[in-house]
This record gives structure tokens, C-alpha cells and sequence, in this order.
């Protein structure tokens, strides 16, 4: 390991993991506690419609995904408040838009897109200097954010109506998250890519989501999970050469299996009759 | 606070028709009526989350121009995700949110007093619980306790004998009967017969709202309220009427 920190791509690869793990770790407790991971899957994949939209105006495709998945996120919950479509097929609408533009745009695109591949899989240890200074910037101001109104986020995530009932504003407070799940999908597509991002988002916290639920113990523990799962990943797919995005997948979803089999044998234990009351001692 | 000949719906379509109500500040209403018949319609205009089509809605002292409106409110117990991640004393403290705003955080002194309020409602025990480890009747303890903390001049229950124990059930009207002596309170119930002897007054709400300013009603003064539901009279021995108004 020592050896590998003389390369640059793998420090490089070593911040994205710190800074993926805040992010994702963060906004996908949020995610996973209001129940919207399909909107955030579709929000992901419309992003590929600004990835495509990058690749024809010849700009960073990254900012072209920053723009279309804020847009297309506030946009499924606009039209999802005030027109006659269910929220979730608005989301499937959105879901394929983006992706059927996308794949228009790199056709019309003269030339080979180089790169495609990493946007849709991932390619943590291509992540560039100025990829890391989006990422630092969006953990930053989402550790802010998080710190200064957490108590009103958890407010209207638990009882929207209460929330409104007193006037909090409940509609700009949930635009604001739903501007910042998307950042977060943007920035990191580069590490698990389109298609395994929504894992990030997921399986971290619901691994936390077992030992504890609170809010607040499930984001700390969603980024130590994450952190670990991410790097394990990464270290795996140097050792025996498999894409890194997929074997973070794998790690997770490792993690995930042992935690929940290790539970599961714990509250079976005919030994410890008071597991149910450990659990959530420790939790 | 009253409401002055209210039309109130949704997309333009009134469920609710005319309806003017009172309310004072000893008041204990007991909401009753048909399912869809309005009954979380007019919650929701009382509460002033919709907005009324037709007629006017005034809070009177009920606004402060400090803290807002002062009203608690217990919400449907179906309205509420059991899974989210947020434990008991957090619900409490979440209810001093609308009085302090979005930056202030909870200070100790607020903190001591959730918990004395959980206490007060014989769930202390419970604070670090999740939402989802608590049974239906503390679950409905915690969300009286965020409902009350700050003290309001108004209580609306929404139905909140839904899913809990009997014993509960005798508990949290003893507690109502005795939060009343601080302020109004407003309980929809489709089980009118155990609240008879604790509520004031009863409103009847089938698009129209009718006010019976006893806590006695008879069968035959709920059919002229247009208002079919079940009837339990407590003579010697309680049973049910089960004959319906015919519309």
C-alpha cells in the first residue's frame, strides 16, 4: 500500500473515496429515510442527457450533467406537484429522457467519445485534480448545510404536513436537497459511474440503517461504512485488475451480506435471549 | 378562533359546504362523521394548510405575532412513516421548531424539558428509542408530546385512538380532560361513544358542519344533521344502535 501512495492517481483515488463516502454517505441517509432512491435513480440517469449534451458543445460533460440533473430533479418534482402524472412515472419519463438524448447527442457528436465508458461504469483512479476540487467543494457545503439546518431537514422529512401546518418552508428547504442529491450525483459518476451510482446511495445506509434509527448515527455511521467499503474496493480491483467501479459494488454489497448474516445469527443465538435488547442498546 | 361560512375542497370541488364554527378557549369538540365526509377537510382548514374556497377563517388570539400560530395537532397515525430514522425524544423537541425558527438550536433548557413532558406522559424510559421500536400507544404519547410542548391554546386530535390499546385509550382522555383546563381542544373520532363523557360538544360534519352544543345527542338529532354514523348510548347497559340515517 505504502508503494502506491507514490502515485498521484491513486492519492487522487484515495481523496475521491473521502469525499464520495461524505457525500453519498450524507444525501443518501437522506435518500434512503424519505424513500425517494428511484427518483434518485432517475435523476441519474438523466444526467447522461447533460454527459451528451458535454460531448456535442464540446464542454466538460460533467458541468453538462451538473445542469441537466438539478433541472431535470426540480423538474419531476414540479410537474409531479402541480400536473395530473404520478410522481413516479414522472420520474420513469425523466428516467428515459435523459438517457435517449444522451445517446443522441454522442451519435450526432462527430468522432469517437473518449471517456464514455468511465461516465457510465466509473473510473476511480482517472479522477482529475479539478474532479476533486468539485467533489471538495459539494462536501463542503454540504457538511454546512447539514450542520446548520439539520433540525429543520429532519423536521420536514419526518411530517412534511406538520411542517406545513406551520409554515416552515417546506417546498424551497426540499428543492435545495433535491438540487444537492443531484450535485452529488454528478460528482460522483467519475468514481462508481451511471449505472452503479444509486449503490453509493443505498447499501451504505441501509447496512447503518441496521444498528441504528437515528438520523443523525445513520449519516456518521453510512460515510465509515462507505469509507470502507469504497477503499476495500478500490485496493481489490488494483490487486487483481477488475474495473474499480464494480468491485466497489461488490465490496458493499459484501459488507452488506455480512452484516446482515452476522445479525441475523446474533438474534437466532439460543445462547443470548436478549439480543433484540442489545441491538438497540447498541444502536 | 372562528370560521365564517367556509366552502373547502380540492381542484375546486367543495367538500365541505357553508360551515361557520366557534371556537373558545375551554372548548372540547368531539368531530364526528361519515368517512368522506369531510372531517380532515375541515381539520385542514382549521390547521391552515388549505385554503378555504369560500368564506373566512379567523384565529384571533389564537395568532401571535411572536410565536405564530399556537396550535398542537396529532396527526392521522397513517400519515406518519414508522420507518424513518428519528428517535422519540428528537419527535418531542422537533415540536419547539415552529416557535424557534430555522437556526436556533435546542438548548438544554429545552432538551429538560421534552423530557419532563415525556415524563409527564409516562414514556421517559423511551427517549433513544426509534420511531419504529415503540408500540402504537407510546407512539401516540410521543406525538401528543411534540403536540403540546409549546404549550398551545389549541389541540387537534386526529383520530387518535386509531391502533392503540384500551388502557391508552382511558389515559389519554383523562390526560385531555385535563390539558382542557390550558386549552381548547378539537378530537375527530369516528368512535363517538367512549368520548361522550369527556368532550363538551360535538360537531357533525357531512359536508355540512353541524354544531350540538351539548355532549349528549340522540339518534334522532343526528339524523337531522344529515349525519349517518354508528350511535353507542350508555344507559344501564352500553350497546350499539346500528340503524343508519337514510340520506
Amino acid at each position: 500500500m505504502t508503494d502506491l501512495l507514490q502515485y498521484d492517481f491513486f492519492v487522487h483515488a484515495l481523496w475521491a473515496s473521502l469525499f464520495t463516502s461524505i457525500t453519498c454517505g450524507i444525501i443518501g441517509t437522506y435518500i434512503v429515510s424519505n424513500r425517494i432512491v428511484f427518483l434518485s435513480g432517475g435523476i441519474t440517469h438523466s444526467s447522461f442527457g447533460g454527459i451528451g449534451l458535454g460531448y456535442f458543445l464540446g464542454i466538460n460533460p460533467l458541468i453538462g450533467a451538473a445542469g441537466f440533473s438539478v433541472l431535470s430533479g426540480l423538474g419531476i418534482e414540479y410537474f409531479s406537484r402541480t400536473g395530473k402524472v404520478r410522481h413516479d412515472s414522472m420520474i420513469g419519463i425523466w428516467w428515459s429522457f435523459g438517457m435517449a438524448l444522451g445517446i443522441i447527442f454522442i451519435y450526432l457528436t462527430p468522432g469517437y467519445a473518449p471517456n464514455l465508458m468511465t461516465y457510465l461504469f466509473g473510473s476511480i483512479l482517472t479522477v482529475s485534480t479539478s474532479d476533486l476540487l468539485y467533489m471538495g467543494i459539494l462536501t463542503l457545503v454540504i457538511l454546512l448545510f447539514f450542520i446548520f439546518f439539520f433540525r429543520i431537514i429532519l423536521f420536514i422529512s419526518f411530517d412534511e404536513e406538520y411542517a406545513r401546518v406551520f409554515s416552515m418552508p417546506v417546498i424551497g428547504m426540499k428543492n435545495i436537497l433535491i438540487a444537492l442529491v443531484a450535485l452529488t450525483i454528478v460528482v460522483n459518476i467519475k468514481v462508481v459511474g451511471i449505472i452503479l451510482l444509486i449503490s453509493l446511495l443505498t447499501i451504505p445506509q441501509s447496512i447503518a440503517n441496521q444498528f441504528t434509527s437515528v438520523f443523525r448515527k445513520m449519516m456518521v455511521l453510512s460515510v465509515v461504512i462507505s469509507l470502507i467499503g469504497v477503499i476495500s474496493g478500490l485496493l481489490v480491483s488494483y490487486q487483481i485488475e477488475i474495473p474499480s467501479g464494480a468491485s466497489i459494488i461488490f465490496a458493499l454489497i459484501v459488507l452488506f451480506g455480512l452484516t446482515r448474516g452476522s445479525l441475523f445469527l446474533r438474534n437466532r443465538l439460543p445462547l443470548n435471549s436478549r439480543t433484540e435488547k442489545n441491538r438497540t442498546n447498541t444502536a | 378562533m372562528e370560521l365564517q361560512s367556509v366552502d373547502a375542497g380540492y381542484s375546486g370541488r367543495a367538500v365541505i359546504k357553508d360551515a361557520s364554527l366557534e371556537i373558545w378557549s375551554d372548548d372540547f369538540i368531539g368531530v364526528i362523521g361519515p368517512n368522506g365526509g369531510g372531517k380532515t377537510t375541515l381539520l385542514k382548514v382549521i390547521l391552515g394548510v388549505l385554503k378555504p374556497l369560500k368564506g373566512r377563517l379567523m384565529y384571533h388570539d389564537l395568532f401571535d405575532p411572536g410565536q405564530g400560530k399556537r396550535i398542537g395537532y396529532l396527526p392521522q397515525f397513517s400519515m406518519v412513516d414508522r420507518k424513518f430514522p428519528i428517535s422519540a425524544l428528537e419527535v418531542v423537541l422537533s415540536g419547539l421548531m415552529p416557535r424557534h425558527g430555522l437556526f436556533r438550536k435546542y438548548t438544554r433548557k429545552d432538551k429538560e424539558k421534552a423530557r419532563q413532558m415525556m415524563r409527564k406522559m409516562g414514556i421517559a424510559h423511551l427517549e433513544n428509542k426509534g420511531i419504529g421500536e415503540l408500540s402504537g400507544g407510546q407512539m401516540q404519547r410521543v406525538f401528543l408530546g411534540r403536540a403540546i410542548i409549546t404549550s398551545p391554546k389549541l389541540l387537534i386530535l386526529d383520530e387518535p385512538n386509531t391502533f392503540v390499546d384500551n388502557r391508552f385509550e382511558g389515559e389519554l382522555y383523562e390526560l385531555l380532560r385535563q390539558l382542557n383546563n390550558e386549552m381548547a381542544i378539537i378530537l375527530v373520532t369516528h368512535d363517538l361513544g367512549t368520548i361522550t363523557p369527556y368532550v363538551k360538544t360535538i360537531a357533525c360534519v357531512n359536508q355540512e358542519v353541524h354544531y350540538h352544543k351539548s355532549n349528549v345527542i340522540t339518534e334522532k338529532q343526528l339524523s337531522a344533521y344529515n349525519c349517518p354514523i354508528q350511535l353507542i348510548t350508555h344507559g344501564e347497559v352500553p350497546h350499539t344502535v346500528l340503524k343508519k340515517h337514510q340520506k
